[in-house]
């Protein structure tokens, strides 16, 4: 479990090191992941080694939100005078951005002839 | 008997008594997600929310004493990215495959979010700084608040604005993608990843691993997109 982390948080250093170098548009953690990724393809025993303590990570991945979230409290005024309106915004362009990303994704699976029938949703999942 | 005052005194100075009620309050959540048979309005996130929110308020803590002791939490969001590293990498030979609706899904979510936003936004009246701090809230939250201070938005309402996206993305999408009929994991996965990032990615876990790691790469390749598009977005509906 501590080498997972140490290997997890390296990555996530050397990611955060390269990203501000480099002034990329993205955050060191995804340039962690990336680079873990490409590990775990050149060395598939890393992957094995993490594999048990990095899933346990994901599993509670809503955990890590919970802290960021209350915020939203502390900034509750921030959102008094213009909330509705952006809820409204939010509800309806969160709503549209689902449909279309996953109907567009489906429709252009069943052209390009790239389904994959192991992964559907079959009638008892959540 | 030591005056409870004075033990409360202690307890609200360090950051013991948050990280606790933050782990608690989330178990609680958890608690309920699964006594509902993991219905996704029973949202974890959002329960441990309005939990540590009620406490809060009743303590009459602030949210800086509060962080002190959360941010041991929060800052297990950067490794827990870090670790997205592993169902993609598992999940491989099933994104070579999936390439060309991925790009499509992706071009079509992301501008989908950020315009639609914008211009729902605006037939309510919205504008200026506000507007711009909307743009980017579909995309994770460090690279949405630095998107919004780039085009003019307030870091903090973007803050705001990316986690409720993400707690109402989590929430509407199983019934949205069940009423609409599709049943490819892998759409359903990375639409929710590129509406509604780390929050949508955490509840598409919960359901299929396969999910899952598509919601992971929607997540990372829309927190690319977002920066391109958002600025132009703004400068074409933002009025």
């Amino acid at each position: 479990m501590i080498s997972t982390l140490a290997i997890i948080l390296s990555f996530q250093l050397i990611g955060e090191v390269i990203s501000r170098a480099l002034t990329l548009p993205l955050p060191g953690p995804v340039v962690g992941l990336i680079l873990l990724v490409l590990t775990c393809i050149l060395r598939p025993s890393v992957a094995a080694h993490i594999r048990g303590t990095t899933l346990g990570l994901l599993q509670h991945l809503s955990l890590f939100f919970v802290p960021a979230g209350v915020g939203i409290v502390a900034h509750r005024d921030l959102l008094r005078e213009d909330g509705v309106a952006l809820m409204l915004a939010l509800i309806g362009s969160t709503v549209l951005a689902i449909a279309v990303g996953a109907w567009v994704f489906a429709a252009v699976a069943r052209w390009t002839g790239s389904t994959d029938p192991e992964a559907q949703k079959g009638p008892n999942d959540a | 008997m030591r005056d409870p005052l004075l033990i409360w005194s202690y307890l609200a100075q360090g950051p013991l008594l948050w990280l606790t009620a933050t782990l608690v309050a989330y178990l609680a959540g958890d608690a309920c997600f699964r006594a509902t048979g993991r219905q996704s309005w029973a949202n974890p996130v959002l329960i441990a929310v309005i939990l540590l929110a009620l406490l809060l308020w009743l303590t009459g803590t602030d949210y800086a004493t509060y962080f002190e002791g959360a941010q041991f939490v929060h800052f297990m969001l950067g490794p827990a990215t870090v670790a997205l590293a592993l169902p993609l990498y598992d999940n491989l030979p099933r994104v070579r495959k999936a390439a060309l609706p991925m790009l499509a899904a992706l071009l079509a979510g992301s501008a989908t979010a950020v315009v639609s936003a914008l211009l729902i936004a605006r037939a309510f009246g919205i504008s200026g700084p506000v507007l711009a701090s909307l743009a980017p809230k579909s995309t994770t939250a460090p690279v949405a608040i630095g998107i919004a201070e780039r085009i003019g938005g307030q870091p903090t309402l973007t803050a705001a604005l990316v986690l409720l996206t993400g707690i109402f993305g989590a929430i509407i999408v199983t019934p949205l993608l069940n009423a609409l009929k599709i049943r490819d994991w892998r759409a359903r996965g990375f639409s929710v990843g590129v509406a509604a990032h780390g929050i949508g990615t955490a509840r598409a876990f919960q359901v299929n691993e396969t999910a899952g790691a598509f919601s992971g790469i929607g997540m990372g390749l829309n927190a690319v997109l977002t920066a391109i598009i958002a600025p132009l977005a703004l400068r074409l509906f933002g009025g």
